[in-house]
């Protein structure tokens, strides 16, 4: 049985601290289909619309019938162990730091072979297992096998935890901790086993119901943090950016106008400066440390959490200025997941539909809780993820913008969510 | 014109008093002793920082931007021999100037804007009114029109197109919490009641109001009658507002000479700008 994370020793300071490595991230456009699910957590695999035939590895044409026309669907996994083998030599330097390490080849119950890294929990072959789709640290997919029943942890498995970003022991620094939001992920955090939070606090003056008694934790260590000033994010980076292993970024300006309902350009403004420039300001700031501590060990920098919106994907009219700020910040961070990826830290962004707070108080539920978009991050953290979608609404947008985005448009133009 | 009728009113009254700095010959014989060193220079300016608190307002509102300085570069690659950087602010930040223009009540004033304001109002005497001990005991605490009277039976009337400012000690609270002191009901920091307000407009015709808090109002004026009273009553009355002031423990109750130019904005409604007290010095201290 594997053991759980133990608390890691101090750091060695005459130690060099170690560069991280990557697995080998290329992959085809077509093996792209893979790590597009297992980014939202999903195993899917291609299936040919003429004969059924599951396939593996992705491919361009049926193994079957030839037939181009294959197409992604989800798998359960379930399958049998066949053989395994110990990977004892490697060129590729990531291997080679990590041997040795356990494969095997799984016959899947829906008919395709596949080879998997094994899950310590998995009893020697042949046995029943079923296989996840993970990110590893490149950010690709890979399969990983586990025992059938049972649900055992990534983050169990000393090596397969490298491809969760599991909150446990870790020093997580949330950006606003002062928010409904940010109060329950601060909570969810330490709940999850989190060493260190440091609660970020804007404008300290304006005291919020349930503060306090939140930086009671033993776990939590307020610290001033505004988004929109770039002078108190640099020096939060400066203080305590080489300690920081999981950024949360909570904070959020939202404002529910329009174009037409508001004139001027004085509250898009602050929804960009906290949404867009604040996301870009703390990213110049803590990423290269981040980056800087992707391989320190077991408590290394491993992971980065945007709280955006489901209105990133479409505009929301009624919600118009601050739509069009969370779609700057997710494609800001394409772009910060695109410089923390060679250094194989994970970039998560989570897409709540509307939250049950003051700004989405006129919307009709379903509306997700501070508790739920909370549980739903340090979910993500422990699992193997990129994209997260919680909730009804933001599963249905998802789910439309994907098939038709241009009807998904015309629907949310008609005022109809 | 008002402003020029002030202006006279200013030049005549005030006279009668032969410490005072409004008239023109002891201006002169000021910057004499200023040469001389006979003149104290008080700085009566929080210094411009992204943590001095800017006023709260409910969120669905406009909100006044807090102090911002991104830097353009600092001797690097964006430029290699020279430190500079870009500033936003709202124009209600840190130690401000409030023109009429800036309230309702004062927005047909003629030249009640930045760019139009006499600029013989830039320099005016002062009269400080001590408050600090009533306002350490009573956040809430207001100047009232007995307070004034008081003041005046020790310091003689307040003379026209002076600067009243009062003086709370409030910008000692170097913690932005205590400063701002915000609750569930909202700011209290002391300022003047309605009654007051109306009386130095209309019996005493000042140029002004100064404040150590984030208003010339109190903390809790959204409730008085009118809502914002010194707002209300000096802006309907082309008069002026100076917040966040400091170092006014610093003067005397009267003889200071206040200098208070704000940026020239084209229809600006106030700006951040450096105030200072010219305070002759008794001989005998020099």
């Amino acid at each position: 049985m594997a053991e759980p994370s133990q608390r890691p020793k101090r750091k060695n300071p005459i130690i060099r601290t170690q560069q991280p490595t990557l697995p080998p991230p290329a992959r085809s456009r077509v093996a792209l289909g893979l790590t597009a699910a297992a980014a939202r957590g999903r195993l899917e695999l291609q299936v040919c619309q003429d004969c059924g035939a599951v396939q593996y590895p992705p491919r361009e044409v049926c193994r079957n019938c030839l037939s181009h026309r294959l197409v992604w669907r989800p798998q359960d996994g379930r399958g049998e162990l066949l053989t395994e083998t110990v990977l004892r030599a490697a060129q590729e330097l990531f291997f080679r730091e990590r041997l040795p390490w356990r494969v095997g080849m799984v016959r899947l119950d829906a008919g395709a072979n596949v080879v998997a890294y094994l899950h310590d929990n998995v009893g020697p072959a042949p046995c029943r297992v079923r296989v996840e789709a993970a990110l590893d640290r490149a950010g690709q997919a890979v399969l990983v096998a586990v025992p059938e029943n049972g649900r055992p942890l990534l983050s169990d498995d000393p090596k397969l935890r490298e491809m969760t970003c599991d909150p446990r022991l870790r020093k997580i620094l949330v950006t606003d901790g002062k928010s409904a939001l940010g109060q329950a992920t601060v909570r969810a955090l330490a709940a999850a086993g989190a060493d260190l939070i440091w609660v970020g606090q804007a404008e300290p003056w304006k005291r919020v119901a349930g503060f306090e008694t939140l930086l009671a934790l033993p776990q939590a260590s307020v610290v001033p943090l505004d988004l929109t000033d770039g002078r108190s994010v640099r020096e939060l980076a400066g203080e305590i950016g080489g300690k920081v292993d999981i950024v949360v970024n909570t904070a959020d300006c939202h404002r529910t106008f329009g174009i037409a309902a508001r004139r001027g350009v004085e509250t898009a403004q602050l929804e960009m400066d906290v949404n867009y420039f604040g996301l870009l300001r703390l990213a110049q700031e803590f990423a290269p440390a981040l980056k800087a501590r992707a391989a320190d060990g077991a408590a290394s920098a491993i992971a980065w959490v945007n709280v955006l919106s489901i209105f990133a994907l479409a505009s929301y009219p009624a919600h118009g200025t601050y739509s069009a700020s969370k779609a700057a910040a997710l494609s800001l961070s394409q772009t910060l997941r695109a410089e923390l990826r060679p250094a194989g830290v994970r970039m998560i962004n989570l897409f709540p539909g509307p939250i049950d707070d003051e700004w989405d108080q006129l919307e009709l539920p379903p509306k997700l809780s501070p508790g739920a978009v909370a549980s739903a991050i340090v979910e993500a953290l422990k699992g193997s993820v990129e994209d997260v979608y919680p909730g009804d609404v933001a599963q249905d947008w998802l789910a439309r913008h994907l098939d038709n985005s241009k009807a998904l448009e015309r629907e949310l133009a008609e005022g109809s969510r | 014109m008002k402003a020029r009728r002030r202006k006279k009113l200013a030049g005549t009254k005030s006279g009668r008093q032969s410490a005072s700095p409004g008239s023109g010959s002891d201006l002169a014989a000021q910057l004499r002793r200023v040469a001389a060193g006979g003149v104290r220079v008080v700085d009566l300016t929080q210094t411009l920082s992204p943590d001095f608190p800017p006023i709260v307002l409910p969120p669905e509102m406009g909100q006044c931007r807090p102090f911002r300085m991104e830097t353009i570069s600092r001797y690097d690659d964006s430029g290699p021999g020279w430190y500079w950087s870009n500033l936003s602010f709202g124009e209600h930040t840190g130690t401000h100037f409030d023109a009429p223009i800036h309230w309702i009540s004062g927005r047909d004033r003629p030249n009640n804007a930045l760019d139009t304001l006499p600029s013989e109002h830039f320099m005016a005497p002062a009269c400080v009114i001590d408050a600090s001990a009533q306002a350490r005991a009573d956040a809430d605490f207001l100047l009232t029109v007995d307070h004034i009277k008081a003041w005046e039976r020790r310091h003689g009337r307040i003379p026209a197109g002076a600067w009243v400012l009062m003086r709370t000690d409030w910008s000692k609270r170097s913690d932005p919490v205590a400063y701002q002191n915000l609750d569930e009901t909202g700011q209290h920091t002391p300022g003047p009641d309605p009654d007051c307000v109306r009386f130095l407009v209309r019996e005493r015709d000042v140029l002004g109001f100064g404040t150590e808090t984030i208003g010339t109002d109190a903390g809790q004026a959204a409730h008085f009658a009118p809502p914002y009273p010194c707002h209300y009553y000096m802006h309907g009355a082309g008069k002026y507002g100076l917040q966040c002031l400091c170092n006014l423990d610093r003067l005397p109750p009267t003889g200071a000479l206040v200098v208070a130019a704000p940026l020239k904005i084209l229809e600006g409604s106030g700006s951040p700008l450096r105030v200072f007290a010219l305070v002759p010095e008794p001989a005998a201290a020099r």
